[in-house]
């Protein structure tokens, strides 16, 4: 899976953005595994709202994150969301909900910046650094940060 | 060696799982000797056990498995010899010798030694056994020929010094132990190709196993041995001519030689009043020598084996294969044991094969995705509405069959039989009943008993607590057993077998029983029950797996280490078992487990709760049944029970329960799932609709989210949705209990 010599030459990563409520995210495409339309998921009773449950996928149950809301943004209607990013966290799979995915991002290390301080911002802890490409910002998600905390006590 | 180390480490690896077979087979023997049900045989078989793990050992360099090993055998010689009788200490010796063979050996299986200081007096006491016998026994023995399969150009240099001075007694215990029988016996030309060395044999002892059946006359023949320049190390340039008592057949010999058939020159004359001159071999043909040509008495071997066609009974060369069929490298070593153990015809063992689980879980899973497909394949054409007897239906019919008996198939290769566990056991057994002073006997039953392999992995920590408290806390002390008229031995029941689907194991012991009120009075200390709560005899033996529950008086360092009965229920529920306790004053305590047969698929019952499909286990529930409105009452704000027959269950909402819906308007026509728990109360669950009752595939949650209440695992369904196996037991003892919307406020 992840093929160390496929990293971008020259201290560049690659990062798969899509658009999460309305802003531009980004992952490391070393992370992610395959991008797949949304299918019905089956509910996980007694689980945080952001957990929309779990999906088949070729065998697997794979649970199913909805970003939007666990990045505590507005979420659009259900129809503007179909996008399923299968991501590896750890050494589980994890699929995230997003709207759609825009692009394969070559960014310079030096150009990631870490996210100022804002005490305030709820999403801050979910984004390990910010770009701009093309005059977009891009915030880099800190993917572990992204699972529920149920996870790490129990591990 | 470069190209020999894979081989090399396969070698090894298949020597440590022979080595397994090689400890059960001692286990068993001294078992047998321990439960006085052996007979002469036995002594062989532990014997042979003991030498071919040295054997092994010798070859990959296991020096101190091989000292030990070595002791072990001489003064399990003593016992062969009629010198020494197996009982009392002595046996217990042999016991603990024993355990720590397996120690040693799981040390050498990690490139690890033990502490020479933890086998110390064993080793002494194995020592004093064998007396004056041991400096004789180490001159003959046979190490040096031991040889290092992959490694052959050091040896050259090491070995010419070496092999001349082993060689020569090889004859001499053979000669001293049969008289010269003239030319009224058999004749036996004898000569070990390299190979036989290789898989850890020794010529040594096939002529005492023939010494054993026969008067045996031996005369070593030294004609081809050529300089000591010119001397391949590595190849047995010795022969023997064995002459044999009249009183042996053809079938008793090839017996003692079926396990080196293929890896020597043997020929057996029945006797005769001549002996024929037998020629002596110029120059045996060396098979190539890369280790995996050793392979067992197959096709490689078959050249050497030389029934001469005059020979009155040719041995059994073709009709008795060798036991086990390996698909990797085989050394005979495990045979071993089993060669001269049964005199008369053994039954025949069934060929197998060692197969790597990973290869084995792949398959298992591979059948899975088959069993999913093929419900869905049913489902679609279920949905295209065929005419009833269409072929593609009855197609589909067989289709069906055939793939839940393969799936039957491939579930039953992961399981395993019980036998392993239990022989853990018997070690545990021993061990305590040593450090507590008490005479224990284990009895086991059922060892044949299947069971999937993970069950019995993640079984034996549990039982191995169960064990431990029969022992410890079961069983009285001596002195208490005396007092109450029992055998001072206390026995301690292992028994597994198979029960309705299920596989039950049960730890009995006949010690004193559960002293209730003692337990009683602890649970009230510990404030885990009221001090005036009404409970029945197996409510407080229940009171054992309660978390915080520990008989604190008797904590000894045996069973106080922390794991309570809690941890052992536990452990057994998440296999999906279940425990129960049956206990008798004065008479002994019985554990119940029951478990399932496999962890890879369920039978269940696919029902639908708040447009949800969810998969309940079928052996949870007792019976299904239309709510009606006679049946329901109300009871409390916001609880109902349903009256079934004479008695009450309280009525619980699935998809309340599970977080879907708030509690309905009524139930009235939903269907209700009577949930049978272990104290025998029973709770009604109420789902929408049952879908359908069938097997379905286990597949496990990942830990992403801790574990969920009430759910157990996840399945795929006919039309590739996940449904959520639950767990009806966790629900009912997690419920809500709420049925019913408050009548003044809002269900929230």
């Amino acid at each position: 899976m992840t093929d160390q010599t496929t990293q971008a030459p020259h201290n560049h990563v690659e990062l798969l953005s899509f658009r999460v409520g309305e802003q531009d995210y980004a992952a490391d495409i070393m992370s992610v595994r395959e991008i797949r339309g949304w299918t019905r998921a089956t509910p996980l009773p007694h689980s945080p709202a952001f957990v929309r449950g779990v999906i088949n996928i070729r065998g697997t149950v794979l649970p199913v994150l909805d970003l939007a809301d666990r990045l505590g943004l507005p979420q659009p209607d259900e129809g503007g969301r179909n996008v399923i990013i299968v991501v590896e966290i750890g050494d589980e799979p994890v699929g995230l909900l997003v709207e759609a995915v825009s692009d394969i991002l070559s960014v310079a290390t030096g150009e990631l910046t870490p996210p100022p301080d804002i005490a305030a911002d709820q999403g801050r802890t979910f984004v390990r650094a910010l770009t701009i490409v093309n005059d977009q910002m891009i915030r880099v998600l800190d993917l572990p940060a992204v699972l529920p905390d149920v996870r790490f006590e129990a591990a | 060696m470069a190209d020999n180390t894979d081989a090399m480490a396969e070698i090894r690896a298949s020597f440590f799982t022979e080595c397994e077979e090689l400890l059960e087979s001692l286990q068993d023997g001294l078992d047998a000797v321990w439960n006085e049900t052996s007979d002469e045989e036995t002594i062989n078989v532990i014997f042979r056990a003991v030498h071919s793990v040295k054997g092994g050992a010798g070859a990959f360099g296991l020096t101190q498995l091989v000292d030990f090993a070595h002791r072990y055998e001489t003064a399990l010689d003593e016992v062969r010899a009629g010198k020494l009788v197996p009982e009392g200490e002595v046996l217990k010796l042999f016991f603990r010798a024993a355990d720590i063979l397996s120690d040693l050996l799981q040390a050498a299986k990690e490139d690890g030694e033990l502490d020479p200081a933890t086998f110390e007096e064993v080793l002494s006491g194995l020592a004093a056994l064998a007396g004056g016998e041991e400096e004789e026994e180490e001159a003959l023995d046979f190490q040096p020929l031991i040889l290092d399969i992959g490694d052959e150009t050091p040896q050259l240099a090491e070995l010419p010094g070496e092999l001349p001075p082993g060689l020569p007694p090889l004859s001499g215990p053979a000669e001293g132990e049969g008289d010269a029988q003239g030319d009224s016996g058999g004749h036996i030309y004898f000569a070990a190709e390299k190979e036989l060395f290789l898989n850890g044999n020794e010529p040594l002892y096939l002529f005492r196993a023939l010494a054993d059946l026969t008067e045996l006359t031996s005369r070593c023949n030294m004609d081809d041995l050529p300089d000591l320049s010119d001397l391949d190390p590595a190849v047995c340039h010795l022969s023997w001519d064995l002459t044999t008592g009249a009183d042996i057949d053809a079938a008793a010999v090839a017996e003692v030689f079926e396990f080196v058939e293929g890896l020597c020159t043997f020929r057996h004359r029945l006797p005769e009043p001549e002996l024929p001159e037998l020629p002596a071999l110029p120059e045996l043909p060396v098979l190539p020598g890369a280790p995996d040509t050793a392979v067992g008495a197959g096709a490689d071997g078959e050249p050497g084996v030389a029934p001469a066609p005059d020979a009155g009974a040719p041995p059994q060369a073709s009709d008795a294969p060798a036991p086990k069929l390996s698909t990797d490298q085989d050394a005979k070593a495990p045979a071993a044991p089993k060669a001269g153990a049964q005199k008369p015809a053994p039954a025949k063992p069934n060929p197998t094969i060692r197969v790597d689980l990973e290869r084995v879980d792949r398959l298992v899973n591979l059948v899975g995705e088959l069993v999913i497909n093929q419900a869905m394949l049913s489902q679609s054409v279920t949905e295209v509405d065929m005419p009833p007897n269409a072929a593609i239906t009855k197609g589909l019919d067989e289709f069906m069959q055939l793939t839940r008996s393969l799936q039957d198939s491939v579930m039953r290769i992961r399981a395993q039989p019980v036998k392993a566990l239990f022989q853990r056991m018997g070690r545990i057994v021993r061990e305590v009943a040593t450090e507590v002073n008490k005479n224990v006997l284990l009895k086991t039953e059922g060892e044949t008993t299947e069971v999937d392999k993970t069950v019995i992995e993640r079984l034996a920590d549990p039982l191995t607590h169960m064990i431990r408290n029969a022992v410890d806390h079961g069983l009285e002390s001596t002195e208490a057993r005396l007092a109450a008229g029992k055998p001072e031995r206390g026995t301690v029941t292992l028994t597994a077998g198979h029960r309705s689907g299920r596989v039950v194991i049960e730890i009995s012991d006949d010690g004193a029983g559960i002293n209730r009120p003692k337990v009683r009075q602890i649970a009230i200390d510990k404030k885990l029950i009221e001090e005036t709560a009404e409970l029945s005899d197996s409510d407080i033996d229940m009171l054992l797996f309660m978390p915080g529950f520990s008989t604190a008086s008797e904590v000894s360092n045996l069973s106080g280490r922390g794991v309570g009965m809690d941890v052992v229920k536990t452990a057994i529920q998440a296999l999906g078992g279940r425990v129960s306790i049956t206990s008798t004053p004065g008479q002994g305590t019985c554990f119940s487990i029951s478990l399932p047969l496999t962890l890879a698929v369920l039978d269940g019952m696919v029902v639908e709760a708040a447009g949800q499909a969810l998969v309940l286990p079928l052996n949870v529930i007792e019976e299904t049944m239309t709510v009606e409105a006679a049946m329901l009452g109300e009871m409390g704000r916001e609880t109902q029970v349903l009256r079934i027959r004479e008695g009450f269950a309280p009525l619980l909402d699935l998809g309340t329960e599970m977080g879907f819906r708030t509690p309905l308007e009524s139930y009235l026509d939903h269907v209700a799932l009577l949930i049978a728990h272990e104290d025998g109360s029973r709770s009604a669950l109420v789902v929408d609709r049952i879908v359908d009752q069938r097997q379905v595939v286990i597949k496990g949650l990942q830990n992403t989210f801790g574990q969920i209440p009430g759910v157990a695992a996840a399945t795929i369904l006919g039309d590739g949705q996940i449904a959520l196996i639950l767990d009806p037991l966790d629900i009912t003892m997690n419920a809500s209990g709420r049925t019913r919307q408050p009548s003044l406020s809002l269900a929230g």
